[in-house]
């Protein structure tokens, strides 16, 4: 099969979807003739014109809001917000009333809209405002669906489900290192459902569960540490809600031993959501207590050095296995 | 008010909505104090000539967007007084089976697709809906309501920047009722035009009597149907108006305001005023008018029967209100 990037594969998920149905109309800053930041919306404004390709000017709560109506009114907008920190700028909107429409309206009206966000955490050097990661929050309000894909595969799969069958906001959650990660992603239309994870390796000592750039960095670790003879197993969520808990369950039955990885701060984060998920569900499956890796409750410093410090890595996730894998 | 240009029959009609919100509101008032009704309940006693004014220059089609402040602007758009009355009560055949209340008012099939708590949250979504009006060329406009209060948000800045540049036949009413709760429009508003505001963004701006529902209406009607419609553009119309009552119904005292200003300002009521003129220039009888008010009350009442013989939803069925049954995949695989 071709392999192409994830910033490619978004954009020809966008582009079937734009040409099947032309009420889907893309909106955000610099999607125009810019492209977008990473290229996600390269060549849309040529093939589709600017009626349904609009630039927008920085006003995250304004043309968030405008999306919304949009979407009542019968399009189906797909929003870019270009850095996840600007998120905040808009959650009025997107927490308020796109994830109320539903209930508000005693079920009478939708707001089938996707939000696409870039999450930016990791080795960004970008200072704490371009960094943060508020999967968790999002995934806290009802009414909202959150996807966040590892691959370049999923991103285009789950990027065509949202847009073709969603009839609910979803926020799409993509990330700056993986957009120029390459992969096998066919070139006609395919459907990954949303609420799906999937285990990208299997393994029987451990299992590192993350999401987006998280299990990239887990599908590296459980590489090292097999030559190291831990067979660590890596479950993908794909979906941060609604979550696939019956699967990070059986996985943990099999293994008996759990590292959550995010890009979050550690308090109140993904992790705690997955380590939850197994006290209630399969705690005496557990042989040795649960573990979080995840950003330290502090603002991620600029100075490349400090932020390789407090970041989820490679080294922390092999660390981590390790240390609670002792006694095999 | 102005020279004997319309028919008695639409002046009336006008009258009649204007008295069904103050009926149903004066209802609402009792209710509350002997606590059958609870909840922030805003009353638009006062502002009646506004909601009547500009809806009656709508369209079929035509959405309004709403606030918390909404009961005038459901009850012009002719949403059944029975299931607002069950929404207040939180019963099922409420408007949105009790799950939204007073301030989130919501009747997709009478054009009310959204009524936002959120100062000025409503602003955007109007823009967004004019947005797909214009690109289905359904020559439809949105309208939406809001505050003085609003002005100050960042909603508003942004969406009259928007709808300008997208030229957007969004219709921005401005119901400057000179309070945003407690705050004076003077300290809360740093231009002393509203409407100036909107001319800033480049969007054609008017002004209304809002304490006059004649005026109301022919400002509306040649923003709305001579321009925004017409030329698929945004246009904006403040209207001056005044709350008789205080910022919700557990604002007794206003300390912000003084009661001789209150009383004056009680002399310019909309309703009262249209009464004397279809009285005095249009012929019509105090008795027929006294049967219009019969018909209403009644209707009120029977609105407050139902609602309190409604049932509740059943609990175990909320979860059926915050997803589609559609999407998550499961029938794709």
């Amino acid at each position: 099969m071709r392999e192409i990037t994830y910033a490619e594969a978004l954009n020809e998920a966008l582009r079937i979807e734009m040409s099947r149905n032309e009420r889907v109309i893309v909106l955000g800053e610099d999607v125009g003739v810019f492209g977008g930041i990473f290229g996600v919306t390269k060549g849309l404004l040529e093939e589709f014109g600017p009626d349904r390709v609009v630039s927008t000017p920085i006003s995250e709560d304004g043309f968030t809001g405008a999306a919304l109506g949009l979407s009542l009114a019968g399009y189906k907008p797909v929003v870019e917000i270009m850095y996840m920190d600007f998120i905040l700028l808009a959650l009025n909107q997107i927490i308020n009333h796109a994830a109320k429409v539903r209930f508000i309206s005693g079920g009478k009206l939708e707001a089938p809209m996707v939000i696409r966000v870039m999450m930016n955490y990791g080795p960004r050097y970008t200072g704490p405002q371009h960094t943060q990661d508020f999967a968790a929050f999002l995934a806290h309000i009802p009414g909202l669906k959150v996807v966040a894909p590892a691959t370049p595969y999923d991103a285009k799969g789950l990027l065509e489900s949202a847009i073709r069958y969603e009839r609910d906001p979803v926020i799409f959650l993509e990330h700056s290192v993986l957009y120029r990660t390459r992969g096998p992603v066919p070139e006609e239309e395919y459907f990954i459902p949303i609420g799906t994870s999937d285990v990208k390796v299997n393994g029987e000592d451990v299992t590192i569960v993350g999401y987006s750039y998280a299990t990239w960095l887990a599908m590296s670790a459980a590489k090292r540490l097999k030559e190291e003879g831990i067979s660590a197993e890596v479950l993908d969520l794909r979906t941060l809600y609604p979550l696939d808990r019956k699967a990070i369950i059986t996985s943990v039955e099999k293994t008996g031993r759990l590292v959550v990885v995010a890009g979050d701060v550690r308090s109140y984060g993904v992790g705690a959501e997955i380590v939850s998920t197994v006290a209630e569900e399969a705690l005496h499956s557990l042989k040795v207590p649960p573990v979080r890796i995840a950003v330290p409750d502090l603002p991620v410093p600029f100075s490349p050095p400090l932020v390789d410090h407090v970041v989820p890595t490679e080294d922390t996730i092999v660390s981590a296995v390790k240390n609670i894998v002792k006694n095999i | 008010m102005c020279a004997q240009q319309y028919q008695a029959e639409f002046l009336l009609k006008m009258y009649e909505l204007m008295l069904k919100s103050r009926i149903f509101e004066e209802k609402i008032a009792e209710l509350y104090r002997k606590g059958e009704l609870v909840g922030l309940l805003h009353l638009y006693i006062g502002q009646e000539a506004v909601a009547v004014g500009v809806i009656t220059a709508l369209r079929n089609g035509d959405v309004v967007l709403s606030t918390h402040r909404g009961h005038g602007h459901a009850i012009a758009k002719g949403v059944p007084l029975k299931n607002l009355m069950a929404e207040l009560y939180g019963k099922s055949t409420g408007t949105s089976k009790g799950l939204a209340g007073s301030m989130h008012l919501v009747d997709v099939e009478h054009g009310l697709p959204l009524s936002s708590s959120i100062v000025g949250g409503g602003i955007p979504i109007c823009v967004g809906m004019a947005w797909a009006y214009k690109l289905s060329k359904s020559n439809n406009v949105a309208t939406c309501f809001f505050g003085d209060g609003a002005v100050a948000t960042g909603d508003f800045h942004e969406s009259l920047n928007l709808a300008a540049l997208l030229d957007v036949p969004a219709v921005f009413v401005c119901e400057n009722n000179q309070y945003a709760l407690s705050l004076p429009v003077s300290r809360g508003v740093s231009s002393p035009s509203i409407a100036d505001l909107a001319r800033a963004y480049g969007i054609k701006s008017f002004t209304a009597n809002g304490m006059d529902v004649i005026n109301v209406y022919e400002i509306a009607n040649a923003a709305i149907n001579n321009y925004a419609r017409k030329e698929q553009k945004p246009v904006f119309i403040e209207a001056k108006t005044y709350r008789f009552l205080g910022h919700h119904l557990g604002d007794l005292m206003q300390p912000y305001r003084a009661k001789e200003e209150v009383d004056a300002m009680k002399k310019l009521d909309p309703i009262s005023n249209l009464r004397d003129l279809l009285i005095r220039e249009y012929g019509v009888t105090e008795s027929a008018l006294d049967d219009l008010r019969a018909k209403i009350v009644k209707e009120v009442e029977d609105a407050v029967e139902f609602a309190r013989n409604s049932p509740y939803l059943d609990p175990r069925e909320l979860p059926k209100y915050v997803y589609s049954k559609q999407g998550g995949g499961a029938q794709l695989a």
